[in-house]
């Protein structure tokens, strides 16, 4: 990116800060329709919250959002006073003119969070660290003695009765840590969602590449079960009596069509609809929580609605409603952001903005001073939420937070004939109330964990911290220090639990904000993409409420490159480009190269041509299956 | 607008694509033109393999040029090693499998494939397996693939259980596959050979029947899946062609009639006579009733058989089957007759041995069962009436009839087939109830039958009615009754009456109130000699001027005419 912004770009349509999903999209979708598009992120990776790191680059990422607790170093007698962090406080410039008034902003986003939990959290980004001491557990087998010296093992250690399998030591994980992506927000794409949608429409797909979800699992009774949801699945199923197969194939084809049952229904329990509908507890239990994924008091409405969404979306490209990009979630925004620089869009990373310049008479914003002092002239400014000063934000909405943890485990929470699957397991709450936990479990060829290994996302709405929300799931359903008679159940080799803000709580109207100062709220806790998009497609109606959003992008080679376009501001820009496109090969192609390992490259490639062929269903459908032969 | 993206027309892009393509053009009938004109010349060198494949490539589907690619291959074989053989083939091969990419429908490129793995020196079989595998993956239902498939299959001797396991594979991935299906019931019969005596139902039957199951209770409006249950359930189930010989001393004739048609050309047939203890005389003539080779009747010479004092065996020689008939006329006695099954039971399906009757009846559960949760399923309905039949038809009569009527109500496309396939079971009904020796009345009247069948099992009826069904015609076949005296056919819609041709006994014909509307209609009564009673009441042949008398002289026979 740049450090200071040439003379010719410090006027611009639309600044951007942060780039998460929804402002990736904005600036794709304005860029596309010819504004002049600046996107700056104070960050020095892309996609904000939505970021998915390397083993290594999360491990720093942890590092920068940990709160230090040196309380130890306390002596006797003695009380600590805590300075504030300069960086932190929201600052003000005394540039100010007469018609314009600077606007506060802090520089680094703040959040406020209540007092919870016993955990000391971190109050930054929304983000709250918490880290398990699995990690320190396995670092020490790692470059420990050998198993017979009769030192106290930890308790991670590899049991006796499995010796063959050699597990997988910290060091390996770091060695290897650029096998992962790990992404800060867990969700995966419905194959008929707002994003596969945008993506195809936009043309934007053609920067990705993706992967089926391949099975819907369960947590129940203490086993982990497959839920049958397609009709290859429900043939297969072996759980299923032949009269429930019948019973919920017709339940699947009848409730796409709305009858006069379900109006009985409205306002009260799918549960209780499920239940009149004769379908025993197997079959409510898949219906309810992992395929309508509902609770046991969402209203049947919501209910039939979260079911037929599903069930649209079953077929598309597989046997599940879902797709997962390659190499994780960051790189979704971050194809946004690179049909924003085909576009003429300018990327500048590691660059905040410091302050907005705003006409007293109109309430608009007129430019924004950058963190190097230099002022850019804008007409209109999207950002994130988590940048904007608390006492400007709407009053009475409180601040809803997610759980999540991350695990990278040494196998499957259900084995299968193969070892490549990507599952989406539903648990239900353990106990009234509690939160029902997500768990999507991604295999190596999905581009983000290193052979060998799983990667694991859990996620909740937070009832309390992340760890007392989902490390009671994580030990019944993993081998942990803390679980006991797990046998059989796959090893955590290192976790980590940390709170986000809900960005589906985020209140994105009502700020006293200038009006051309657009608001997204960050990621939310949902499944899929609908709440990002949606706002996405808004703020753009709002800034070019006459333009068409993301129409398809032209073919490359449809692009004429001549006269004004390619010489003066387009000549910087295409060098910009360059190096943009570079660092988006750099995560992906490249390294693939750089493994020199023929099958997955060739897989790539087909992918490549899946995604090339989305639009044509039936075909798509072919190659997937081609694709799990390999 | 200012700064936006410039993009080229469609114009443009039109003219792009259309300069592609006649550059392309021109490129492809230059190599196909030498090609042409190196196969005249009879040149059968490199550069022919490579222009031929730089056709090819683009268009698989040049018959042609495949034929000229395996003259220049079949020359090579005789010029060069076997080493370079193969590796000529097998480039041939990784070359052929870009056309299958280009269109894996191809024939020139399966069939070019499957005369190139014949002929290469160390085929690697498993390599082509898989390829099947991919193709299918990609198409379960690309027909020249499984065939190019049961080739390699055939060639390289894939055990038959592992080729079992294949089709649990792709059936698992998409039950809704004839193909898969139909290759499943071609192995199993190699993999469990079906002994004489049969022994209780092996394992593997009874896990067929829990897979089809779980097919089509997941999706009961699959036919794949039924058609497949019916082929299990009928397994082992043997229909043999029965016969029947008819002797009547008074007419001096012999009459053999078959349960179905028989190809008299086919066959040939020797009888041999006993006249008296030590004489016997071989009769080879028989009077083949017009095309009709249900029934068999033979003249025989007169005096053969008059002598009531004498007793006479015939015996009826069936080459086909390589079976023979005894029939003994005793003395005193005016006709005899002998039949091939032995008990009514076993007249209309195989005889069930107890274990067959508990998997039949616990199929007939199941498929209660998917009945009750889709009442209106025909497939299910269908197969239940199947399995009624097999186990007790009598005892079923009534649910049969229940089902039969909500079939046609559901699948009205086809109510004719299911009126036909009712009126079928109903007419075995009514023969089972019969007491066979002693009835010679047959009466199933009201009961919307619609077709007539089994009527070699009526050949000694001599009173049959036939009042008040659906009946249109009286088929062909129905000249086998023989000894029929009196027709009641009241309240049908007959229009047809070719049927009533022969008939040597028949005395009284009832059809009133049926659609006969022509002189012509009423032709075959002329060749039934003593008919003597026709009522033809309520036919619209009655409004014809002059009726009565061009009956008269067509069938003067006649002395009661009831118009």
């Amino acid at each position: 990116g740049y450090t200071t912004l040439p003379a010719n770009r410090r006027r611009q349509e639309l600044i951007i800060k942060s780039d998460g999903l929804a402002e990736s999209v904005v600036a794709a979708a304005c860029a596309r329709v010819g504004q002049r598009v600046l996107h700056l992120d104070r960050k020095s990776y892309y996609a904000g919250s939505w970021a998915s790191f390397t083993f290594n680059g999360l491990l720093s990422w942890i590092q920068e959002h940990t709160l230090h607790d040196w309380s130890n170093l306390l002596e006797d007698g003695e009380e600590m006073i805590c300075l504030s962090n300069t960086n932190s406080a929201p600052f003000k410039t005394d540039k100010q003119t007469e018609e314009e008034q600077v606007e506060a902003f802090p520089s680094r986003p703040q959040v406020s969070w209540g007092d919870r939990g016993p955990h000391q959290l971190q109050k930054t980004c929304g983000l709250n660290i918490l880290h398990c001491p699995i990690t320190q557990a396995i670092q020490t087998e790692g470059e420990g003695p050998e198993p017979e010296s009769g030192q106290p093992r930890p308790s991670a250690a590899p049991s006796q009765s499995e010796p063959v399998k050699k597990k997988i030591s910290y060091a390996q994980l770091l060695k290897e840590g650029r096998r992962f992506n790990i992404d800060l927000v867990s969700k995966l794409m419905y194959s008929r969602g707002s994003l596969v949608d945008l993506l195809i429409k936009s043309n934007v797909s053609r920067y990705a590449e993706f992967k089926n979800v391949t099975r819907i699992l369960t947590y129940r009774h203490g086993n982990v079960e497959q839920v049958p949801c397609s009709r290859a699945d429900v043939f297969a199923s072996r759980q299923l009596s032949v009269v429930e197969k019948r019973k919920l194939m017709r339940f699947l084809t009848s409730c796409l069509e709305e009858t006069q049952e379900e109006q009985a229904f409205a306002g009260r329990p799918y549960l209780e609809f499920l239940r009149d509908q004769q379908l025993g507890d197997n079959l409510q239990h898949f219906l309810l929580h992992s395929i309508a994924m509902a609770t046991e008091d969402t209203p049947t409405e919501e209910g039939l609605a979260s079911t037929r969404h599903f069930l649209r979306c079953l077929g598309r490209y597989g046997n599940t409603p879902f797709l997962f990009p390659l190499y994780g979630l960051g790189e979704i925004p971050q194809c946004f952001c690179r049909m924003c620089a085909v576009f003429g869009g300018i990327y500048c990373l590691r660059h905040s903005v410091h302050s907005l310049l705003v006409h007293k008479d109109t309430n608009r914003c007129k430019a924004v001073i950058d963190s190097r002092g230099q002022r850019i002239s804008c007409s209109h400014v999207v950002v994130e939420d988590g940048y904007v000063e608390a006492a400007r934000k709407p009053t009475a909405t409180p601040t809803r937070f997610l759980s999540r943890a991350v695990l990278i485990t040494d196998g499957s929470v259900l084995s299968s004939e193969s070892d490549q699957q990507v599952s989406l397991v539903t648990v239900p709450p353990s106990e009234a109330g509690g939160p029902s936990v997500r768990l999507v479990e991604l295999c190596p060829s999905t581009m983000t964990c290193m052979p060998g290994t799983y990667l694991v996302h859990l996620t909740c709405q937070s009832v309390s911290s992340a760890y007392q929300d989902l490390s009671p799931v994580v030990t019944r359903m993993f081998r942990t220090p803390e679980s006991h008679d797990q046998e059989g159940r796959p090893s955590v080799l290192w976790c980590l639990y940390f709170n986000m803000a809900d960005g589906s709580a985020v209140e994105v109207e009502g700020h006293d904000l200038p009006s051309n100062v657009y608001v997204c709220s960050g990621p939310d806790g949902g499944l899929g993409h609908q709440h990002a998009i949606g706002q996405a497609e808004a703020i753009f109606h709002k800034i070019l409420p006459e333009d068409e959003f993301c129409p398809p992008a032209p073919n490359p080679e449809d692009i004429i490159y001549d006269g004004e376009t390619c010489t003066s501001p387009l000549g910087e820009e295409g060098e910009e480009r360059g190096e943009e496109e570079g660092e988006g090969e750099g995560e992906g192609a490249g390294e693939e190269e750089g493994e020199g390992e023929g099958g997955e490259k060739e897989e790539k490639e087909q992918e490549e041509e899946e995604e090339e062929e989305e639009e044509r269903d039936g075909e798509v459908q072919e190659k997937q299956s081609l694709k799990s032969e390999e | 607008q200012h700064g936006r993206v410039k993009i080229k027309s469609t114009a443009q892009q039109e003219e792009e694509k259309r300069k592609e393509r006649e550059k392309k053009l021109k490129i492809y009938v230059a190599a196909r033109d030498a090609c042409f004109s190196k196969r005249r010349e009879g040149v059968w060198d490199d550069e022919a393999l490579q222009l031929t494949q730089q056709l090819l490539s683009s268009n698989p589907d040049f018959a042609t040029l495949w034929n000229y690619r395996r003259e220049i291959l079949l020359h090579l074989e005789t010029v060069r090693e076997e080493d370079e053989l193969q590796k000529i083939y097998e480039a041939e091969l990784s070359f052929l499998e870009s056309c299958l990419k280009m269109n894996p429908k191809s024939y020139g490129s399966w069939h070019h494939r499957g005369w190139v793995s014949a002929r290469l020196p160390r085929p690697d079989w498993a390599r082509e397996l898989s390829l099947c595998d991919r193709c299918l993956s990609l198409d379960d239902r690309n027909f020249h693939c499984w065939d190019y498939r049961r080739m390699v299959v055939k060639m390289s001797g894939v055990p038959v259980d592992q080729e079992l396991q294949f089709t649990d594979r792709l059936i698992g991935s998409n039950f809704s596959n004839y193909s898969s299906w139909h290759y499943r019931s071609t192995l199993l019969p190699l993999l469990h050979p079906e002994s004489p005596e049969p022994p209780s139902p092996c394992q593997q039957l009874l896990k067929e029947y829990e897979l089809v199951q779980n097919a089509f209770f997941t999706d009961p409006n699959d036919q794949s899946a039924w058609f497949y249950y019916r082929w299990l359930l009928g397994r082992g189930v043997y229909v043999c062609v029965s016969l029947m010989v008819l002797h009547v001393r008074e007419e001096e004739r012999v009459v053999v009639a078959f349960s179905r048609p028989v190809n008299v050309s086919h066959f040939s047939w020797r009888n041999n006579y006993i006249i008296s203890k030590n004489a016997s005389v071989v009769i080879h003539i028989w009077n083949f009733v017009h095309f009709l080779t249900w029934t068999q009747i033979c003249d025989l010479p007169p005096g053969t058989i008059s002598d009531i004092t004498n007793e006479h065996n015939l015996t009826v020689h069936w080459t086909e089957k390589h079976t023979h008939r005894d029939c003994a006329l005793y003395t005193g006695r005016n006709e005899s007759w002998c039949r091939d099954s032995a008990t009514d039971q076993e007249l209309f399906r195989s005889e069930l041995s107890v274990e067959k009757t508990s998997v039949l009846q616990s199929e007939l559960q199941s498929c209660n069962q998917l009945q009750e949760l889709e009442p209106l399923n025909k497939w299910c309905l269908l197969t239940i009436i199947l399995l009624m039949r097999a186990l007790d038809p009598l005892g079923y009569e009534k649910e049969t009839l229940a089902h039969f009527q909500t079939l046609k109500e559901v699948d009205s496309m086809r109510s004719a087939y299911y009126s036909d396939l009712c009126s079928k079971f109903m007419i075995e009904n009514t023969i089972l109830k019969m007491e066979y020796a002693e009835v010679r009345v047959f009466s199933i009247s009201d009961k919307k039958l619609t077709t007539l069948c089994h009527l070699d099992q009526l050949l000694l009826v001599t009173h049959i009615n036939l009042s008040s069904n659906l009946l249109q015609r009286l088929p062909p076949q129905f000249a086998m009754l023989q000894c029929l005296e009196v027709l009641e056919a009241d309240n049908n819609c007959i229009e047809n009456l070719e049927g009533l041709y022969h008939l040597p006994k028949l005395e009284e014909v009832y059809l009133k109130n049926n659609k006969i509307s022509k002189l012509a209609d009423l032709q075959p009564l002329v060749s039934c000699p003593k008919l003597k009673h026709l009522d033809l009441r309520g036919n619209p042949i009655t409004e014809t001027t002059n009726i009565q008398s061009e009956l008269a002289e067509l069938l003067p026979s006649v002395t009661d005419l009831l118009l």
